[in-house]
C-alpha cells in the first residue's frame, strides 16, 4: 500500500518577480486599514496608577540610522559586517545599529555545531588568519542506527561527510563576529529587546522602538523605569532567529505565509561535557538515529569533540510529535546511557546545558523574504538544510544578500519618496547556492510524515540524496503545523522514562541552573496567557500537562489546586526561561506569545 | 565654600554573577573560556550612589572617575561603567593579570595602586564596592582607607552628605542592626547592598559612553610594585551535598549526635 504523500508538481518553478511586486503593493494596501500598532507590548493593567499611566506613555527619544538589525546572530552580524563592508568599497556611509537581547554577544548562541565555511570564506576571506576559537577541523565522521543496547552503522549520505568542515562553539563564533562587526564601525547594543515596530503613514516598517525597562509584576512602572528608545531607519532587518517574536507578527501582518507551507520545527537540546583525554577523539562527529525515539518520532543525536577534551552532545526531536506524553529532555537525558555515548561522557563532567528551537520545513517554508520597510533574514525565515543539520552557513549568506541588496537601495538616493523594498533580495537568493541547496533536499525531512515514519523516511533519503539529489518534478508539502498534529493524551500510554543518575543524566533543574538563566523577580511574566483558568480547561484534561513536558526549562506547572475546576492550576515559573520558542510553537491551544522580556535576561551560555 | 566632591570609583570584573563557576581540571584555576564577565555588583551600585550625589545637588560632584586594573578586556566594564554616569575612566594596564589569573592580584596590591591613583587624582572621596563576588574578601577598601590614612565607612546602607560642613553620616549594616556613623571628608565609603538599586542603562548613554575619555596608565607609573605575596596553594569545589537522615526517637536523636561526635 502506497504511502499517503501530498504531491504537487511543478511547485518550486521560479517565480517571475512581477508577482513578488504585485503582492507588496496588495499588502501595502491591506495595511493601511490596520491598525498601526498589532504588536503587544506590556499590557497596561488596570491597577496602574494615573501617574504610572503617564511615566509609560511618555513620548520617546528618537534616534536615526540607515540600517537596523534586530538579533545579533550569525545572520545578523553577517548582514551588518556585509552592509560596512560595502560602505568601504563604494565610499558611501550608512548608519548601521544592530540590537540584541541577551545581556553579551553570544549569550543566547546555541547550536551543536558543525560549521561548514562557506558562507564564512565569503564574508571573510582571511578569517582563517585570527580564527574564532575553539575551532576544530572535523577528522571523522560516524552515523549510528541505535536500538536500546546496540549500535548499527549505518552509511552517511554525502551531504553529510564534513571534511573541510570545523566543530565550534557558535557562540564563541557570534563573539568573535561581533568584534569584527564593530571594527568596521558596526553599533553594536546588547542588552536592548525589541517588542514594537514602528509603521510610517502607508503600513511600511519605518523602524523600532526598544523595550521600556523596569517594569513590575503588575504591569506598573518601578523606581528605576527607564522609557525605551526609537530608531528610525530606512531599512530594518528582522534577525531573531528560529520564530521570532517580531517575526512572527510582521508574518501575520503581510501575510508572508501565503502559497507556502507552515513552518515545521524541531527543538535541540544540548550540554557540554569536559572528557578525560583517554576517551576524547578530537574532531570525531558522530550521529545517531533510532533509540531512545521510537520509529513515528523525527530525531536524532549528535556527539561532537572539539577544543580541549571538551564534547558536545545532544538530541534533536521534531516537533511534530503526536504524543503529548514525550518529553524531549528526559529522551535526551536517558540517551546518554547508551554505550556510544555513556563510553564517552561516563568519566567527564557537564559543564553546559541549553535548547533552542530550530526550523525543520526547508525550502517549502521559506515565507516571502522581503516586507515595505525591511526582510527576513536567517533562522528567522528558515533556511536550516536539515538533513545537512546545518542552518548556519545559509543563514549567514542570506543576510550578506539581504545587505548587499539594503545598500543599493538605500545609497540609490530613492529611499525619501516611499519605503524600501528589497526586490533584489528576494531575487538572488532564489539565484544563490542557499537556494540550490535547499532545493535538493526539499523531499528529504517531509518524507518522514508518511504512515511508514522513521523507515519509510530512512528509505526515501537514501534513495533521494544519494541518487535523486531532489531532481524530481514532484515536492511533499507540510500539510499541518506541529501543535495541530498532536493528539489527546488518553490515545497513548504515559511514558516511564528512568530517573536521573546524577553522573550521566541530570534533572531538569539541575540542568536549567547550568544555562545561566536569569529574569528579575519583579518582571511582567513575557510569556502571555489571556486567561490561565480558560487555558487550564482547554489543555489539561486533553493533553494532561504537554506544557510541562515539551519545555526544556520547567517554566511549566500545573500545581494541585482543589479550588479549580481542574483540580489543578497552570503556573509559569518564566523565570526559569531559556528563550527556546518550542512553548509558542508546540502548545496545542496554541495560546501562549512569546514575547522578548526586559533586554539582557535569558541565559548566559557557555561554549554552547 | 562647600566642598566638591572629586569622587574615585573603583571597579571590577568578576565571573557574572548568575554563572557557577567551575574549576578547570587541566589547569587547576577558575575556568574563564567561554565564561560570561561582567561588572562586580557592588561597584555598579558604588556607580550609582556617586551618580545619585551628583543628581541630588548642584555643583556638589565634581567629577566621578572610574578605576580598574587587569588586561585590556575591562575596557567594557570601563565603558559600561561611563554609561551608567561616570565622567573618565582609567585603567590601570596589567597584561598579565587577564581574566584566569585575577586571583593573583592581591587586595593589599590593589590598594597600593589606588592609594597612588587617588592622590594622584586629588580625590577627597572614594566609593567602591566593600567585596568583589569572586574572592568575597572585603580588606581593599579597609586596607586603602590605611594606607591614604583617611576615614573609613564601609558596608554602607546609607550615605548623607553635609553640603555645609562637608561631614558625611554612613549608616552601616554590622551584626546585628545598623550602626551610623560620621566623619568629615576625605573618606573611603564600602557599599552593601542595600544601598541602592542601579539604574538601567539608557542606550543613549551607551552611545555617548563612546566619546567619553579613558587612560591608559601602568603600576609603574604609580610606582607600584604588584607581584603577588600570597600562593595560592589549592582549588577545590565544595564538596558536594550528601542526603541528611531521620531519627524517629529523641534517643535516636542523641544517638547519632554523639555518632558524629557533636555532643
Amino acid at each position: 500500500m502506497l504511502p499517503r504523500i501530498s504531491i504537487s508538481i511543478f511547485s518550486v518553478a521560479r517565480v517571475p518577480s512581477r508577482t513578488i511586486r504585485r503582492r507588496l503593493v496588495v499588502g501595502q494596501r491591506l495595511t493601511s486599514f490596520m491598525s498601526e500598532r498589532t504588536y503587544r507590548t506590556t499590557a497596561l493593567r488596570r491597577n496602574v496608577s494615573d501617574e504610572g499611566r503617564a511615566m509609560m506613555q511618555e513620548p520617546r527619544e528618537e534616534d536615526e540610522a540607515d540600517v537596523v538589525i534586530v538579533g545579533g546572530g550569525p545572520a545578523g552580524l553577517a548582514a551588518a559586517i556585509r552592509l560596512k563592508q560595502l560602505e568601504q568599497e563604494h565610499g558611501k556611509e550608512i548608519r548601521v545599529v544592530l540590537l540584541e537581547k541577551a545581556s553579551d554577544m553570544g549569550n543566547h548562541t546555541l547550536s551543536g555545531a558543525v560549521l561548514e565555511p562557506r558562507a564564512l570564506k565569503e564574508l571573510l576571506p582571511d578569517w582563517l588568519e585570527d580564527p574564532p576559537s575553539p575551532l576544530t577541523p572535523v577528522k571523522s565522521d560516524k552515523m549510528r542506527f541505535l536500538t536500546e543496547k546496540y549500535s548499527i552503522p549505518l552509511p552517511a549520505p554525502p551531504q553529510m561527510h564534513n571534511s573541510g568542515n570545523y566543530i565550534v562553539s557558535l557562540s564563541e563564533v557570534v563573539k568573535w563576529l561581533a568584534a569584527k562587526a564593530e571594527e568596521l564601525g558596526v553599533e553594536v547594543y546588547s542588552g536592548f529587546s525589541v517588542n514594537e515596530l514602528l509603521y510610517d503613514q502607508g503600513g511600511a516598517v519605518a523602524g523600532i522602538a526598544t523595550n521600556d525597562m523596569g517594569i513590575s509584576r503588575a504591569g506598573a512602572p518601578k523606581d528605576n523605569f527607564q522609557r525605551g528608545m526609537e530608531f528610525r531607519a530606512k531599512v530594518t532587518l528582522l534577525a531573531e532567529g528560529c520564530h521570532g517574536s517580531l517575526t512572527k507578527g510582521v508574518i501575520k501582518k503581510y501575510d508572508l505565509r501565503r502559497g507556502k507551507d507552515a513552518q515545521t520545527y524541531g527543538i535541540g537540546l544540548k550540554e557540554v561535557w569536559e572528557v578525560p583525554e583517554e576517551d576524547w577523539h578530537e574532531g570525531e562527529v558522530v550521529h545517531t538515529m533510532g533509540w531512545p525515539l521510537s520509529s513515528n518520532v523525527y530525531g536524532g543525536g549528535f556527539m561532537y569533540h572539539f577544543g580541549e577534551r571538551l564534547v558536545s552532545v545532544g538530541l534533536v526531536v521534531g516537533l511534530d510529535y503526536a504524543n503529548p506524553w514525550i518529553s524531549p529532555f528526559r529522551e535526551f537525558q536517558r540517551m546518554k546511557h547508551h554505550p556510544v555515548y555513556s563510553s564517552v561522557l561516563k568519566n567527564g563532567k557537564c559543564i553546559s546545558y541549553g535548547a533552542r528551537a530550530l526550523n525543520e520545513g526547508g525550502l517549502q517554508s521559506v515565507p516571502q523574504l522581503i516586507f515595505p520597510g525591511g526582510a527576513l533574514i536567517g533562522c528567522s525565515a528558515g533556511f536550516m538544510n536539515v538533513p545537512k543539520i546545518k542552518g548556519t552557513h545559509t543563514a549567514m549568506k542570506s543576510g550578506m544578500l539581504a545587505a548587499e541588496s539594503a545598500y543599493a537601495a538605500i545609497t540609490s538616493g530613492t529611499t525619501n519618496e516611499s519605503a524600501v523594498a528589497l526586490y533584489d533580495y528576494e531575487d538572488n537568493f532564489k539565484k544563490s547556492w542557499v537556494y540550490d541547496e535547499l532545493n535538493e533536499v526539499r523531499n528529504v525531512r517531509p518524507s518522514f510524515h508518511s504512515s511508514l515514519g522513521l523507515y519509510g523516511g530512512i528509505l526515501y533519503s537514501g534513495l533521494d540524496t544519494l541518487l535523486l539529489k531532489g531532481r524530481v518534478p514532484w515536492t511533499f508539502h507540510h500539510k499541518a503545523s506541529d501543535a495541530s498534529v498532536t493528539q489527546p493524551a488518553d490515545k497513548f500510554k504515559p511514558i516511564e522514562y528512568p530517573k536521573p543518575d546524577g553522573k550521566l543524566s541530570f534533572d531538569l533543574l539541575t540542568s536549567v541552573a547550568r544555562t545561566g538563566t536569569m529574569h528579575d523577580e519583579d518582571e511582567p511574566v513575557h510569556l502571555q496567557v489571556k486567561d490561565l483558568d480558560a487555558h487550564t480547561i482547554a489543555s489539561y484534561p486533553k493533553y494532561k500537562g504537554i506544557e510541562n513536558r515539551f519545555c526544556p526549562a520547567g517554566v511549566y506547572e500545573y500545581i494541585p489546586d482543589e479550588t479549580k475546576p481542574e483540580g489543578v492550576r497552570f503556573q509559569i515559573n518564566s523565570q526559569n526561561c531559556i528563550h527556546c520558542k518550542t512553548c509558542d510553537i508546540k502548545v496545542p491551544t496554541q495560546d501562549i506569545n512569546w514575547a522578548c522580556p526586559e533586554g539582557g535576561d535569558g541565559p548566559k551560555y557557555m561554549l554552547t | 565654600m562647600p566642598p566638591r566632591l572629586n569622587i574615585v570609583v573603583p571597579i571590577k570584573r568578576v565571573i557574572d554573577f548568575a554563572i557557577k563557576p567551575r574549576i578547570s581540571a587541566a589547569k587547576n584555576a577558575i575556568e574563564t573560556n567561554g565564561v560570561k564577565f561582567s561588572m562586580n555588583p557592588f561597584c555598579e551600585i558604588a556607580i550609582e550612589e556617586a551618580v545619585r550625589l551628583r543628581e541630588s545637588s548642584k555643583d556638589l560632584v565634581e567629577s566621578i572617575t572610574l578605576v580598574s586594573a587587569g588586561s585590556a578586556k575591562i575596557q567594557d566594564t570601563l565603558r559600561a561603567g561611563l554609561a551608567l554616569g561616570a565622567d573618565k575612566a582609567t585603567l590601570i594596564d596589567i597584561p598579565a593579570i587577564d581574566d584566569s589569573k585575577s586571583l593573583e592580584l592581591e587586595p593589599l596590591a590593589v590598594a597600593k595602586l589606588l592609594k597612588a591613583f587617588v592622590e594622584k587624582s586629588n580625590a577627597n572621596l572614594v566609593i567602591m564596592g566593600k567585596q568583589a563576588i569572586d574572592d568575597d574578601s572585603n580588606q581593599t577598601g579597609q586596607m586603602l582607607a590605611g594606607l591614604l590614612n583617611w576615614s573609613q565607612a564601609t558596608n554602607a546602607s546609607k550615605v548623607t552628605v553635609d553640603e555645609a560642613s562637608g561631614v558625611v553620616t554612613v549608616a552601616r549594616e554590622v551584626d546585628g542592626g545598623t550602626e551610623t556613623v560620621s566623619a568629615p571628608l576625605p573618606l573611603v565609603i564600602t557599599t552593601d547592598l542595600r544601598l541602592n538599586t542601579p539604574r538601567y542603562t539608557k542606550l543613549q548613554d551607551i552611545m555617548k559612553a563612546k566619546k567619553k575619555k579613558t587612560e591608559k596608565i601602568t603600576p609603574e607609573d604609580l610606582g607600584v610594585d604588584v607581584t603577588s605575596r600570597l600562593e595560592i596553594v589549592s582549588l577545590s569545589e565544595p564538596p558536594k551535598r550528601t542526603g541528611g537522615g531521620k531519627a524517629d526517637s529523641v534517643d535516636a536523636l542523641i544517638g547519632k549526635l554523639k555518632g558524629v561526635g557533636a555532643i
